[in-house]
């Protein structure tokens, strides 16, 4: 599915009194438009604000008293920031801490011996300074009196305060702020290689004569029904220490770069293979005919005539690859070694040290790199016209031994590629204990013994699709309508619009993560969904919402608007005709989102790490989860397992879509 | 929409949500207690207390620990059964655990139960840092296995020892904090710049590097010893290799959220958690448990490993994990890229 098309606005019409029809419309509109706000923009806002969120140690919110000898006189109270002001001991800099940061009090009394019999009291000065004993909290204005053996044990808390220490945190420790540069330069290395091999590809497809075309368009789509690690896991099998062609790599270690480029060509392959197909596909003939007549080389002609035709089809096919691979989590989690990459940065952050500020503002320095990349797209697609005048003659290839000889053998080694990955998961998810007992077992996917879920992931996983597949396609169908078909409210629309395509440029581990900010409030109203499906279903359909709606929009838009207006003046209501005409003549393309979201539910990662719960467990997640464990062989099973099922649900897919295509489109 | 279409789905959609009928007392377990082992422990204490009944919530140690941090002020769990002591040492100091005395925690070894009374956990056993060797790449390589912890930054290893990362992995920290315990801070720190020279991977997870060194992906891994036995079970020509110089654990341990609901039925589950019969249940795993005495040997494990064990201060290393973390990511982190 591709991202070529664009909204744009429909002919002025006459404006007309806003009848009970618009009005309906209209509160539809508001419906949807708010599910957008509360399954977006809000949360978003809220993981803003937390990653201002910082900690602090509030020195002149503690006082001590510390006794003479006889543990019976008392000097005068003091607080921690005078002795530090006087001693010095810890500087400023220092003061910012994380969540878990502690400071040990005893810093700020340089005479401090644990066998001595001076006794310590400590207290806070308001109601939130809180310290621990040992590792007892203890809040409040009370003071609280301590031997020295105790008083060893006493450490400070700090407190939550707002500012952009996190941000200043993360650009000074090197390590981090490292991540950024990797990511950008894997994107942009992975853009280059993927978009030149899918151009040659859909150059092959489209402008040669080579036999089994179908076929190679079939392999080519593979790599979408997998989850992105299965790759990563294919690597390590075919190049690892263990690997059958390690070889290959020369000493080079596949864990790092090189497995995320390799990994990253495979699974963004296919998107970036169909948008170049649909760009090279409408072709005019008569150019190459006026081209060869004026005698210009074949190579003139594809600078020429090819690649500007199919110039705006290369950018969009460049931005989603850049955009897929710098927000893909499971493929660097598996292979990235220990080569930082940002959406890996929010998982260490989140998972392994609770700092949920700090993984906040890794999502948002990953927001930007994502949303620029989308801008500049959409600022692109705007200029795109059209090609394909009325009069055009559709290019028909001609045979060319050599040519279609080389397009072949290219086409043969790519899907070799796609296809020797795919097998080799599978055979490492039935051999007993790669590389030392080679013999053949079912054991690996008896996931029941297993860290991730076992069997009711899997199950968790299929209901997840199923839902996903149809609230969502309810969903954005509807949206999409209303923003194509309704009249007036242009400026609501318009929002609306805006909304929809937001989430494309929200990486998924963002949207996770935005989500227990916002949801895993007590205070929200929504907070009972938490832990639940209903919530993996809402980030689901939310996560891959732009794609859904712009086929939705593509089917409305091939609709004549005079269906609305011939509707309107037999006094037809609005619902009439939408269940009447544009939901059959549409059908084929609901089908195609159900079967889009479907697919990517059953292979979604990054979004619902952060969000599943014990009984929600998924797939894809004990994918993720087998391997974090060491139990490689099974993840692989379990990779298979989505993949098997994807295959089985385009099938099921094609069959209903045949089915429904002879009984609703014979008009076609 | 077809109608019938639409009514199929609703109905498939009422059957796939659970039914909850029961007059049992029902307590949300939170655990990070091995997949295999859950079946049996919720059978065997049910079987002790039949009008209780186990939800588990299990996941690994790192996302158990960010879950209930996350859940703070909203808590969702009734007890933690089967979570490091670090991690519940965090939430003690969250104020999320409610102190409870358990009836007949006396028998248990000390270092097994918080240094507070009443303690707010009490322990069930321990895994202990190990190193899994794995004997074919080592005979390839022809090397010789390791038998200290010093033998490590020996340069015959460089590239083929991998160990968690402490600042993601529990596992990861304890090796750290027991060196430190062992040796003093300014020794660990130069042992490990040693060390760092000869890590070709830093792992998110604990257990991973000895599966990996069985899999002969690394030769050495450093984990701890009940991944390693397992791995071996499997057929991992591994070694399990315990470092003469002693090494650093972590309990598995049991706990009450503070404000629970059903805090009579929570009390009953940890004075079950600390008998002798609960403890005789964790042996079939792990080797070393918190009631003295009772622990027989598991397949593939030496019988002294308790021997081994350093004495841990639990209170130390969790006060002290920021700034180590802090300071081992200053020093590894930046450093460890590939050259590439």
């Amino acid at each position: 599915m591709s991202i070529t098309i664009d909204y744009a606005p429909s002919r002025k019409k006459l404006r007309q009194q806003a009848s009970r029809d618009d009005l309906a419309k209209l509160g539809f509109m508001a419906v949807i438009g708010l599910y957008l706000i509360v399954a977006l923009g809000a949360p978003l806002f809220v993981m803003l604000s937390k990653s201002l969120s910082t900690y602090r140690f509030d020195l002149s919110a503690f006082e001590f008293q510390v006794s003479d000898e006889t543990g019976a006189n008392w000097a005068t109270a003091v607080t921690a920031d005078a002795l530090n002001k006087e001693l010095g001991v810890v500087a400023q800099k220092d003061l910012a801490t994380n969540s878990d940061g502690r400071l040990a009090v005893t810093k700020f009394f340089p005479q401090f011996n644990f066998r001595s019999p001076v006794h310590y009291r400590i207290r806070g000065v308001t109601d939130d300074a809180a310290f621990l004993v040992g590792s007892t909290l203890e809040k409040g204005t009370a003071w609280r009196e301590y031997d020295s053996a105790t008083f060893r044990r006493v450490v400070l808390r700090p407190a939550s305060t707002f500012g952009v220490e996190n941000f200043k945190t993360y650009f000074s420790t090197p390590a981090l702020a490292r991540s950024i540069y990797n990511s950008v330069l894997m994107a942009s290395i992975s853009t280059v290689v993927t978009v030149s091999i899918a151009f040659a590809l859909a150059y092959a497809l489209t402008r040669s004569c080579m036999p089994l075309k179908g076929l190679f368009r079939g392999i080519l789509t593979i790599p979408i029904l997998v989850p992105s690690l299965l790759p990563g896991i294919a690597l390590v099998y075919l190049f690892g220490n263990q690997g059958v062609f390690r070889d290959w790599l020369m000493g080079y270690s596949i864990y790092g770069p090189i497995g995320i480029v390799i990994g990253s060509v495979f699974f963004t392959l296919p998107h970036a293979f169909l948008i170049i197909l649909t760009a090279l596909s409408v072709a005019d003939a008569r150019h190459y005919e006026a081209a060869a007549s004026l005698r210009a080389s074949k190579w003139r002609i594809f600078t020429t005539v090819t690649v500007p035709g199919a110039r705006y089809g290369l950018v969009s096919a460049a931005f989603v690859v850049f955009t897929l691979v710098i927000t893909d989590f499971g493929l660097p989690k598996v292979i990235g070694g220990q080569y930082g990459m940002l959406a890996v940065d929010i998982y260490k952050q989140v998972i392994g040290q609770q700092n949920f500020e700090m993984g906040a503002v890794v999502s948002v320095i990953l927001l930007v790199p994502a949303v620029l990349a989308f801008a500049v797209d959409r600022r692109m697609q705007k200029r795109q016209v059209a090609l394909l005048s009325a009069r055009a003659v559709p290019y028909a290839p001609k045979r060319n031994v050599r040519m279609d000889g080389f397009c072949f053998a290219f086409s043969c080694l790519v899907s070799l590629f796609i296809l020797g990955m795919i097998a080799m998961c599978q055979i490492a998810a039935l051999v007993k204990f790669w590389p030392y007992d080679l013999t053949l077992t079912t054991k690996n996917f008896a996931f029941d013994l297993m860290d991730g879920g076992g069997w009711a992931a899997y199950a968790n996983s299929i209901k997840l699709a199923l839902l996903t597949a149809f609230f969502g396609s309810v969903i954005v169908f509807a949206g999409a309508y209303m923003v194509e078909k309704a009249d007036g409210f242009r400026f609501g629309r318009g929002i609306f619009h805006f909304l929809a395509m937001m989430p494309m440029a929200v990486p998924g581990m963002v949207l996770g993560l935005a989500y227990i900010f916002f949801f895993n409030n007590p205070a929200n109203p929504l907070n009972s969904i938490y832990g639940t499906m209903t919530i993996l279903v809402v980030c689901t359909v939310t996560h891959f919402y732009t794609v859904a709606h712009l086929t939705a929009l593509t089917a409305l838009k091939q609709m004549d608007p005079e269906f609305e207006s011939v509707g309107a003046s037999l006094k037809q209501p609005f619902h009439r005709l939408f269940f009447r005409v544009t939901l059959p003549v549409c059908l084929p393309a609901i089908l195609n989102i159900g079967i889009y979201l479907f697919v990517n539910a059953m292979t979604t990662v990054s979004a619902v790490v952060f969000l599943y719960a014990t009984d929600t467990k998924l797939a894809s997640v004990a994918v993720l989860n087998m391997d974090d464990a060491g139990d490689i062989a099974p993840a692989a099973a379990m990779g298979m397992m989505i993949f098997y099922t994807n295959v089985v649900a385009k099938l099921i897919h094609a069959a209903v879509a045949r089915g429904l295509l002879v009984r609703t489109q014979a008009w076609r | 929409m077809n109608r019938r279409m639409f009514f199929m789905l609703a109905g498939a959609m009422s059957v796939a949500l659970p039914v909850i009928a029961s007059a049992q007392t029902e307590l949300t377990v939170y655990t990070a207690v091995e997949a295999v082992d859950l079946d049996r422990y919720k059978a065997t204490f049910e079987k002790a207390h039949p009008d209780i009944k186990i939800n588990w919530v299990r996941d690994s140690t790192g996302v158990m620990t960010a879950k209930l941090l996350a859940e703070k002020d909203n808590p969702q769990a009734d007890v933690v059964w089967g979570l490091a002591a670090t991690s519940l040492l965090l939430l003690k100091a969250e104020g999320m655990l409610e102190a409870y005395q358990p009836k007949g925690v006396e028998a248990l070894d000390k270092k097994f139960v918080d240094g507070d009374t009443p303690p707010s956990w009490v322990g069930m056993d321990a895994y202990v840092a190990a190193l899994c060797y794995n004997t074919v790449e080592g005979a390839k390589l022809g090397l010789t296995p390791p038998q200290t912890w010093e033998d490590l930054t020996k340069p015959e290893y460089k590239g083929h020892i991998v160990m968690p990362n402490p600042s993601s992995s529990g596992t990861g920290f304890l090796d750290v904090s027991g060196w430190m315990q062992m040796w003093g801070e300014e020794k660990a720190w130069s042992f490990m710049d040693k060390l760092h020279e000869n890590i070709s991977a830093y792992t998110h997870s604990g257990s991973k590097p000895c599966k990996m060194a069985g899999a002969g992906e690394a030769v050495i891994g450093v984990s701890f010893e009940f991944p390693g036995a397992k791995a071996k079970s499997a057929g991992a020509p591994i070694d399990i290799i315990f470092p003469a110089e002693g090494s650093g654990w972590e309990a598995e341990a049991t706990a009450i959220i503070a404000g629970t609901a059903n805090l009579d039925a929570a009390k009953t589950l940890v004075d079950w958690s600390v008998t002798k019969e609960a403890n005789e249940m964790y042996n079939v795993g792990y080797a070393v448990v918190a009631y003295p005495g009772i622990a027989k040997t598991v397949e593939h494990l030496p019988s002294d490993i308790a021997a081994k064990m350093i004495d841990n201060d639990f209170e130390w290393a969790a006060n002290n994990r920021a700034i180590i973390l802090k300071e081992w990511q200053k020093r590894y982190d930046a450093k460890s890229e590939p050259k590439s």
